[in-house]
């Protein structure tokens, strides 16, 4: 049995504030929409909204309609309605998601966009890159790399009080 | 290996999953409700450009309709082809049935043409089950069955749409009088409904019709009973209408459509004796001047359109569900 040097979890507070920082120079406040992909994209595309000051309201994006592991594991329970609020035709987008890892749900999420119209461009912003990539997909904007083994998951959890902090979840 | 029949519930597998949709009863409340939660999501699908999301991509969805229905078995093809699956369209009284094939070795047939899903409406009560369990005995569980609406017996699809309708508008089951009116005897939504009612918590449900047209009994289901419309459907908050099956009529159980609509029609006169934010349901097609007035049908209370457009997404909830477990 291996043990494990405890490791020191990212301060989502302070990635979301870095996130934004990163994003600012690259989107137009009056033009560039961001999607949150649920759950804790959600939240981070709210904090990015309000940082960046974007006049767009943001989107969301549950990917369980267009997730390759339906035929194994079957619908999710508790899938949520996407909603996007702008004409996608032509938009400047954001995908906003908290924790890269295999690049499949982002596939999924591209492939839910473009089943709304035909965007200008796509960016990927998300909090932490830990690693494990299955496909061909890079963040555009990312504060955070760490590596994580397989049977690790790190969650984004928002407290009552609206604050937003990582948990490790062992298998 | 099958093991239908030694389960509580052929409809489930040993997950205690979904594996066919054959009837209400006898389903547990969170699976109801899941099928109602995984319907909101596929509502927003029919907003898109694209109206279709890549679930069922692939799969072979066969319509067996041994009876005619022009709009279930259209509700039915749409969702399907939301969800991306190739649809076959057969309406057997004027093909094969009418040769002499059993209906089983219709199920057969299909079956052997790689079919992933039948969706299964027919005059005699039980029917799906039957072609459920001929799937299970030959090793072909697999392929999925949907009841449309079979005989006296079941349409579940029709009680769930119902189901979403009212938790649309209502939100609380659990704080609701709800009353069925009319031809209960012939109807198979009439007992979906019942069942998908009290499953998920209404705490009344009347059911008002005239005694010839009300199943012997039907007060064990745990309904109350009315023979009189004006005192059913006072105070309540959904008003379920049925259709005057008059096809499946045999002697004299109507003086004449004029006498039905006079004591069983819905009347703006008699609505009002509901609640006034009651709204008013109807399965389609509608006998207008027979079980609903005009007035009704087409005034601010009825929600019968939006039950169509509900139908599509419960459909597509029910076959994702099933295709994937």
């Amino acid at each position: 049995m291996t043990t494990r040097m405890p490791l020191q979890l990212p301060d989502a507070e302070a990635l979301c504030a870095a996130l934004a920082d990163a994003m600012r120079a690259h989107v137009d406040p009056a033009a560039t929409a961001l999607v949150g992909i649920h759950t804790g994209g959600v939240w981070v595309a709210e904090r990015l909204h309000a940082a960046l000051g974007l006049k767009i309201p943001p989107g969301s994006m549950d990917v369980s309609f267009y997730r390759d592991d339906y035929h194994q594991r079957g619908l999710r329970a508790n899938a949520k309605t996407s909603q996007i609020p702008f004409d996608v035709e032509g938009a400047h987008i954001v995908i906003v998601d908290d924790v890269l890892y295999t690049g499949r749900t982002i596939r999924a999420a591209l492939n839910e966009l473009f089943d709304y119209g035909r965007p200008a461009r796509i960016d990927l912003a998300v909090l932490v890159d830990r690693g494990g990539r299955e496909l061909p997909i890079a963040p555009s904007f990312c504060p955070h790399t760490l590596s994580l083994a397989a049977a690790q998951t790190l969650e984004l959890e928002r407290a009552a009080d609206g604050g937003l902090a990582f948990r490790l979840v062992e298998k | 290996m099958s093991t239908f029949g030694r389960q509580s519930n052929p409809q489930l597998n040993s997950h205690g999953e979904l594996q066919h949709l054959l009837t209400i009863e006898g389903l547990p409340r969170d699976v109801l409700t899941r099928i109602l939660d995984t319907a909101a999501p596929f509502s927003e699908v029919a907003e898109r450009e694209v109206k279709k999301v890549p679930l069922l991509r692939g799969k072979s969805v066969f319509n067996l309709f041994f009876e005619n229905s022009t709009r279930t078995r259209t509700t039915f093809e749409i969702a399907a082809k939301r969800l991306s699956a190739d649809v076959i369209n057969l309406n057997i009284n004027t093909s094969s049935a009418s040769k002499g094939e059993t209906l089983l070795d219709t199920a057969d047939n299909l079956a052997a043409m790689q079919a992933d899903m039948f969706v299964v409406r027919h005059a005699s009560s039980g029917a799906p089950y039957l072609i459920a369990q001929h799937l299970a005995a030959t090793g072909r569980d697999h392929i999925h069955v949907v009841n449309a609406g079979d005989g006296r017996h079941a349409h579940p699809t029709q009680g769930l749409l119902d189901m979403y309708t009212i938790r649309h508008y209502k939100a609380d089951f659990t704080r609701l009088t709800v009353a069925i009116v009319g031809d209960l005897l012939h109807s198979r939504v009439a007992r979906s409904q019942i069942h998908g009612l009290l499953t998920l918590g209404v705490p009344e449900v009347r059911v008002i019709g005239p005694k010839t047209l009300l199943p012997t009994g039907v007060e064990r289901l745990g309904v109350r009973v009315f023979n009189d419309m004006r005192e059913g459907l006072r105070g309540v908050d959904v008003i379920m209408m049925l259709r005057l099956q008059n096809e499946r009529m045999q002697g004299a159980l109507l003086p004449s459509t004029q006498e039905y609509f006079k004591s069983w029609g819905l009347t703006p006169e008699k609505l009002a004796l509901a609640k006034p934010d009651a709204i008013v349901l109807h399965p389609g097609p509608m006998n207008r001047g027979v079980e609903i007035d005009s007035a009704v049908a087409d005034g601010g209370q009825a929600v019968i359109l939006p039950q169509v457009t509900f139908g599509i997404a419960v459909r597509m909830a029910v076959m994702a569900m099933l295709a994937g477990n």
